[in-house]
């Protein structure tokens, strides 16, 4: 097998991707036929997808940056040893969580979980990356565009982040339910800020050079959205906790915080029309039509963000699909969108094989269904949790009439997550078909 | 924009936010409102041991196939005896975990500390001009 762990990161992370969403179907099948699949019930299926969701960011987005960094600045890597050593933990504690999982072993926190021992493992895999990101980014010219940054503020915070998010395992912060809670929402909202900046720095590095421009990365513009999207992730965490009884400074903050994130769509609209006519004329090359869907998506999550952040709405919406919505629709819309884009570009670049013209068709197809389900699923979502909210709130039902209710809304919700799997199978198929004949034949 | 003024930005703001950082952790728990017992402290590992929090959410967070827990113990009509009931038999969609008997007293140890703590959802409140509310009491 040829010396290529930037190709194994992104191969891995494209089959945990087919992996998590196998199991998000399964799990979405649970909640309106009970019963279905009895042998992996749902306490298993939802973090086995969750956790193979969140590997796929990792994986494909790592996997991008060790080859990005080095490659597109004409500088070696610092070590390839400890990148075939960071694949390979990545690999060994990956797979024993799955184990856990499937003997029944959780951590039993929300997300990310797992028996805390193996936070470990991953934890020296962070600083392992770290460390050789530093020492890799430092050889370039010192003048970081803003997808280096971004990158080198992702990896410092998530060893921050996830670090918090264990302090639960000290005695000062684990007797108090509330403490804790909100300390786990702190980290994990961080956390999920410190993989956003991954992605998107991935995002702006690829329109760079598809643009072959390399202003974008380096615009005055592109700095001040860098540190708007820091403040967010330093201090807006708190509109998920909105309802938990701490001091209401956190949830004031946290509301103007989220609320100077008009400011980004405000420029995103703006921008709309010019990119619009540019987006036009590049439309036929594939990683770049996947960016084009993630601007769009931006949009429509971002807008249903800032709403959920007005304490007002967040009363009705909080604990209803519509989170379910927030999630998924970012992280399929956004994550998943610009880290495909990613995988096309990167494993064309390494094994310089080329796509049959009608397996390209499929990739197209795929990618318009995916667009039309992903649609159609995150509706049915913020359509159940609108109804959930006003339920609970207006008419004070209980949890089995409203459940009843919007049992056809989540058959929807199946059917087009259904849909979603397929089309995101249509469109990684070929692309992992290519990763593994290269990996294998050379 | 120079390399200095983003150095200087960035750390100013990752000041800002270890600082911050320390207020939060300082600053909860208000009136030790959701203190645990050590029995409740066991018990919340229970809970996370059978990873209950997959269906079920405290405070509107986890899984949404079962309902929020957070006021279970004090809620009309409910309490132990009904929770202790739902433990040992399951329903066509919660599994019967067949938890021995001094864990499920552990769990609603946990499950009334927690009902103590505070409302959720929260259904009495008052919507004010700049998009925030009042919480009735
Ligand atoms: C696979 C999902 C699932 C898991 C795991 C699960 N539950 Fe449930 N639980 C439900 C559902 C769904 C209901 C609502 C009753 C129904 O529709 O069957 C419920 C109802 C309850 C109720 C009654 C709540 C009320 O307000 O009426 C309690 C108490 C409860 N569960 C406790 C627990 C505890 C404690 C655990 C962990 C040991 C747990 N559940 C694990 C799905 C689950
Ligand atoms: C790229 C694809 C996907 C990504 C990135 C993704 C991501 C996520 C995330 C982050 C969550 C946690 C949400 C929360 O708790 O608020 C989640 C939950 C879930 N997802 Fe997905 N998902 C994907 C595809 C799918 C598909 C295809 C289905 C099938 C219908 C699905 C079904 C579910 C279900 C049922 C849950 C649990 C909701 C609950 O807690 O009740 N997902 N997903």
């Amino acid at each position: 097998m040829k010396n290529k762990f930037e190709l194994l990161f992104t191969t891995l992370g494209l089959l945990s991707l087919i992996g998590g969403m196998f199991f998000g179907v399964i799990a979405s099948l649970q909640f309106v036929y009970p019963g279905f699949l009895e042998s992996i019930p749902f306490y298993k299926t939802r973090p086995l997808h969750v956790s193979l969701i969140v590997a796929w960011i990792f994986l494909s987005s790592i996997g991008g940056i060790y080859y990005y960094l080095p490659n597109y600045n004409n500088i070696k890597l610092h070590s390839r040893f400890l990148g075939i050593l960071h694949f390979s933990i990545f690999l060994f504690t990956g797979i024993l969580i799955l184990i856990c999982y499937f003997l029944g072993e959780f951590g039993g926190r929300e997300y990310w979980e797992f028996p805390p021992i193996l936070a470990i493992p991953i934890f020296v895999s962070w600083i392992i990356f770290g460390w050789n990101y530093f020492k890799t980014a430092f050889k370039t010219a010192s003048n970081w565009p803003v997808y280096m940054w971004m990158w080198a503020t992702g990896i410092f915070f998530f060893l921050f982040t996830f670090s918090e998010a264990y302090l639960w395992l000290l005695p000062q912060f684990k007797g108090n339910v509330i403490k804790e809670l909100t300390l786990q929402w702190k980290a994990y909202g961080a956390l999920v800020g410190s993989w956003n900046m991954l992605v998107y720095g991935t995002a702006i590095f690829l329109m760079e050079k598809i643009k072959k421009n390399s202003h974008i990365g380096r615009s005055k513009i592109a700095f001040l959205m860098y540190f708007l999207g820091l403040i967010n992730l330093m201090f807006g965490w708190a509109h998920h906790i909105y309802n938990v009884p701490t001091a209401m400074w956190i949830r004031y903050l946290a509301y103007l915080v989220s609320m100077s994130e008009l400011i980004i769509l405000a420029k995103i609209i703006y921008n709309w029309k010019k990119s619009l006519t540019e987006s036009v004329k590049d439309f036929n090359i594939l990683p770049y039509k996947f960016l084009v869907a993630s601007d769009i998506w931006i949009l429509l999550n971002l807008i249903l963000a800032l709403l959920l952040s007005v304490p007002a709405i967040n009363m009705y919406t909080h604990g209803t699909h519509i989170t379910v919505a927030h999630a998924m629709g970012s992280t399929i819309g956004i994550n998943t969108m610009i880290l495909l884009a990613s995988c096309l570009f990167l494993i064309d670049k390494i094994t310089k094989i080329e796509y049959t013209s009608s397996e390209i068709k499929t990739i197209k197809y795929g990618y318009t269904f995916l667009n039309i389900f992903l649609l159609i699923f995150w509706v049915s979502l913020i359509i159940a949790g609108t109804i959930k909210g006003q339920d609970v709130i207006n008419n004070q039902l209980s949890f089995q009439e409203i459940m009843t209710k919007i049992n056809p809304i989540l058959i929807v919700f199946s059917i087009s997550g259904i849909g979603v799997f397929l089309s995101i199978l249509a469109i990684t198929i070929y692309p992992i078909k290519k990763s593994l004949i290269f990996l294998f034949n050379k | 924009m120079s390399r200095k003024t983003k150095q200087i930005i960035f750390f100013a703001l990752l000041s800002q936010f270890l600082i911050y950082s320390l207020f939060v952790y300082k600053s909860i728990p208000i009136n030790n409102v959701g203190t645990l017992s050590v029995n409740s402290q066991k018990g919340k590992l229970i809970f996370q041991k059978y990873n209950c929090i997959a269906c079920h959410q405290l405070y509107g967070l986890g899984g949404y196939m079962g309902p929020d827990l957070t006021n279970v113990m004090n809620t009309k009509g409910k309490g132990k005896d009904y929770v202790r009931a739902f433990i040992t038999s399951g329903t066509a969609k919660m599994p019967n975990f067949h938890i021995p008997q001094e864990e499920i007293e552990l769990l609603v140890s946990y499950l009334e500390d927690v009902s103590k703590s505070g409302v959720s959802p929260t259904v009495d409140f008052d919507i004010n001009k700049d998009g925030t509310v009042t919480i009735n009491k």
